[in-house]
């Protein structure tokens, strides 16, 4: 079977103007990093493999996982998961609601509740189940942000600009976990970026998009 | 919300908003040329014309319309953007506007009782005032209340607009970016006045300027307001229409057609005029740029302003306090500044009553604000997931049923429901509601709807939410403050509601608003003072529910605490 997430002749446009051109294979474990200044549609790329892209775009090409085409599926059956430079935990939910929202459906309450206990303290936030998300921390957040995507059991994971809000010290710290959560579970990865030092981290292939003319 | 639903949803809405006027405007055509086969009348003839034409009340009537109407909507919008020109930012600005927010919501009916309560000769003032100061033992024998020029109908319309308005301009204001442009013209050394007319009115009245031609055509048209507030001998078009349509006799309906017709005429006429006259002094705004003035008067200007502003806001608040002295009280003789005595005589007499009105109130409403906000979340949601662009075209046809006059389309959608031989009765009575509570349920909604960050659904759906599940378990429980908001509008319109009631209702659905305003012609204080306060309390409490309970079921959820 063919793992890993397959970008073959992407192409997107804006009102009949590319915008962006890319074809490339993503092996599991592998992390490619898509570069290039801001406007260059690094972010309407992945709104595209996670199905959301706006009508203001037409696009080509196709997205295939784990050997299935998902290009025409509806974004909550693709198994792709998404981390944004804002955490974005739902501020109803408690924590503990929060991945249980992300938990794949199934099992017994106790079994639920044991998993989710299971993924805070994997992450250093044992007994955090019933905070609001609200008082945590910036590097806090951004664990349980990943925690609660890991926890719905994507077969492919996206980056968009993950760690720009988080301050120098906590950012290689986070990066560090989530390349290592995501190399643990051999899920291909796609960062889009702007900063160097991320795709240094990330260590696999670099794509730098250039404004198209 | 299954999907065959969805798509059709904002078609639908489309139509129970817009159908009623088309179908009211129609129907009014028709008896307007003679043609009324219910009451054995074919048509075409001039004769309804003609007769309008021949009532002598006419042209005082016609002009009593547009001076009300003209002069309420120029003197709200002129004291509001001075308020906004010399005040915004400022903390008495900030004390101002939680002063006026929720004086939004006092119907205009309770409103105009208070503010004939305060004002008139045997009113609070004079009361208080005498005999004191004035010497007076007596009321003086002076028309205040009903004055044949309008001047009490324009007050009472003013200081039901000004919050209105404020509340608009405030939301345009955020998109202006109004401080950096105010602190520019500052250091160019303008008057904080003169340095925001030149440079921020121009964009916020662009992005009022709907709201304000809805203002210019209801103040023009009203009825309630008119009926309590308003001159007699003639009253305005208006308040002259719906005594034609309540005439025993069938034939003056054709007169109320005419007139409706006449109405709509004359509101057109405003608007386009209105139009021009903004085209003119963009011309002169321009000239004054030219001029590089820096603003000598603006403190003046802005004291004034402030000065309105309190005084509107004092009026208001001040009617509802005596609406309530009046509703508890025993004997009270002029000149005495309060009752003799409190009693709750008047409201256990007025009690059965009040709540067999309050019930067909909250009943009427419940469910027309209920039906809007499900249309208006499926509209919103169909725009979301389709994708769908709101165009210019689409927010006028959203504030179109605002725009055209009450008593330009609702005589004619009455008379269409005789000809039909459809009952009058409850459920028509929504439906013309739904007519009215749409627009401004829709119109406080969009906006924080709108601005939902789209990327909590991408992850949602990311995490596999189906859009139903981000929809009903992530987006609907993040925005329920701004719903119960919407929710508590949509009730409180259709509380206020007088006209479609009346009408659609034939007299036989009795609300809180028809009862108040039938007591306009007696004198019985106490009952509209019982009255008065139960319709300002049917719509303040939902408001009141709005705040409290996503304070309470999100205490512990910091994250919507401000939102």
């Amino acid at each position: 079977m063919d793992k890993g997430l397959f970008l073959r002749n992407v192409e997107i446009s804006k009102q009949g103007k590319r915008l962006l051109a890319l074809s490339h294979d993503i092996a599991p474990g592998t992390v490619l990093t898509v570069m290039g200044p801001s406007g260059v549609g690094k972010s309407t790329l992945l709104a595209f493999i996670t199905g959301t892209l706006s009508s203001d775009f037409s696009a080509r090409g196709t997205v295939q996982l784990d050997g299935q085409d998902i290009t025409h599926f509806p974004a909550h059956k693709r198994r792709v998961g998404i981390l944004f430079q804002d955490d974005l935990l739902f501020p109803h939910l408690s924590v503990g609601e929060n991945l249980a929202f992300g938990l794949a459906p199934g099992g017994t309450k106790s079994a639920r509740h044991e998993k989710i206990a299971q993924a805070l303290a994997e992450v250093d936030l044992a007994g955090f189940a019933d905070r609001d998300p609200a008082t945590l921390s910036g590097g806090q957040k951004a664990r349980v942000a990943l925690m609660r995507m890991l926890l719905s059991e994507p077969c492919a994971l996206l980056l968009d600009e993950p760690f720009s809000r988080l301050d120098a010290a906590l950012r290689a710290q986070v990066r560090d976990l989530v390349f290592a959560r995501a190399k643990a579970r051999a899920l291909p990865v796609l960062m889009v970026t702007h900063d160097a030092e991320d795709a240094a981290a990330a260590g696999g292939d670099i794509i730098t998009l250039q404004v198209q003319g | 919300m299954r999907r065959p639903v969805l798509p059709i949803l904002p078609a639908l809405t489309l139509l129970l908003m817009l159908g009623p006027v088309a179908a009211g405007l129609w129907g009014a055509v028709l008896p307007a040329f003679g043609h009324l086969p219910a009451a054995g009348l074919t048509g075409p003839s001039l004769y309804p014309f003609q007769a309008v034409f021949d009532w002598p009340g006419l042209p005082r009537a016609m002009l009593l319309s547009l001076s009300t109407g003209v002069g309420a909507t120029v003197i709200a919008l002129a004291v509001v953007m001075l308020l906004l020109a010399g005040w915004s930012g400022t903390r008495a600005f900030g004390v101002l506007e939680r002063l006026l927010s929720p004086l939004l919501s006092v119907p205009h009916a309770a409103a105009a009782f208070g503010l004939a309560f305060l004002i008139a000769p045997s009113g609070w003032i004079a009361r208080v005032l005498s005999p004191a100061i004035t010497g007076w033992d007596r009321p003086p024998d002076v028309l205040i209340v009903q004055d044949p020029w309008g001047l009490t109908m324009m007050a009472g319309l003013v200081v039901k607009e000004i919050p209105f308005l404020i509340l608009i301009s405030i939301a345009a204001l955020g998109q202006a970016q109004s401080q950096s442009s105010l602190k520019i013209a500052q250091a160019l050394g303008y008057g904080r006045v003169t340095g925001w007319l030149k440079t921020v009115f121009p964009r916020v009245y662009a992005q009022i300027r709907l709201p304000v031609y809805v203002v210019l055509a209801y103040a023009m048209s009203v009825v309630d307001v008119a009926v309590i507030l308003g001159p007699n001998t003639p009253p305005t078009l208006s308040v002259q229409i719906v005594k034609w349509m309540s005439d025993p006799d069938l034939d003056m309906r054709l007169l109320a057609a005419a007139g409706a017709l006449l109405q709509l005429a004359l509101v057109v006429g405003a608007l386009v005029c209105w139009r021009i006259a903004e085209a003119v002094i963009a011309r002169i705004g321009r000239y004054w740029i030219d001029t590089g003035a820096r603003g000598k008067c603006d403190p003046i200007l802005a004291q004034s302003a402030l000065f309105l502003g309190g005084v509107s806001a004092a009026a208001v608040f001040l009617g509802l306090v005596v609406l309530t002295l009046w509703s508890f009280a025993g004997y009270w003789g002029f000149p005495d500044a309060i009752p003799d005595g409190f009693t709750l005589r008047n409201w256990m007499r007025h009690g059965p009553g009040s709540l067999a009105a309050l019930g067909e109130t909250a009943l009427i409403a419940g469910i027309v604000a209920m039906a809007a906000l499900i249309l208006t979340i499926g509209c919103l949601e169909a725009e979301y997931r389709f994708g769908l662009r709101v165009t210019q075209r689409g927010i006028w046809l959203l504030y179109l049923p605002l725009l055209v006059p009450q008593t330009a389309f609702l005589p004619g959608l009455q008379t269409l429901m005789l000809g039909i031989g459809a009952e009058n009765g409850r459920v028509p009575v929504m439906l013309a509601h739904l007519v009215f509570v749409l627009p401004y349920v829709f119109l406080s909604l969009s906006s924080p709807f709108r601005a939902w960050d789209a990327r909590t659904g991408t992850v949602a759906a990311a995490l596999g939410a189906s859009p139903d599940a981000v929809l009903w378990r992530v987006r609907l429980p993040m925005l329920l403050r701004p719903i119960l908001t919407a929710l508590a509008v949509g009730l409180a319109v259709s509380v206020g509601q007088y006209l479609p009631t009346l009408l659609i209702g034939g007299g036989r659905v009795t609300t809180l608003t028809t009862e108040a305003v039938a007591l306009a012609s007696g004198a019985d204080r106490r009952a509209i003072g019982v009255y008065g306060l139960m319709q300002t309390g049917a719509a303040l409490l939902p408001f009141a529910l709005a705040l409290a309970i996503p304070a309470i079921v999100w205490r512990n959820r910091k994250g919507l605490s401000d939102g």
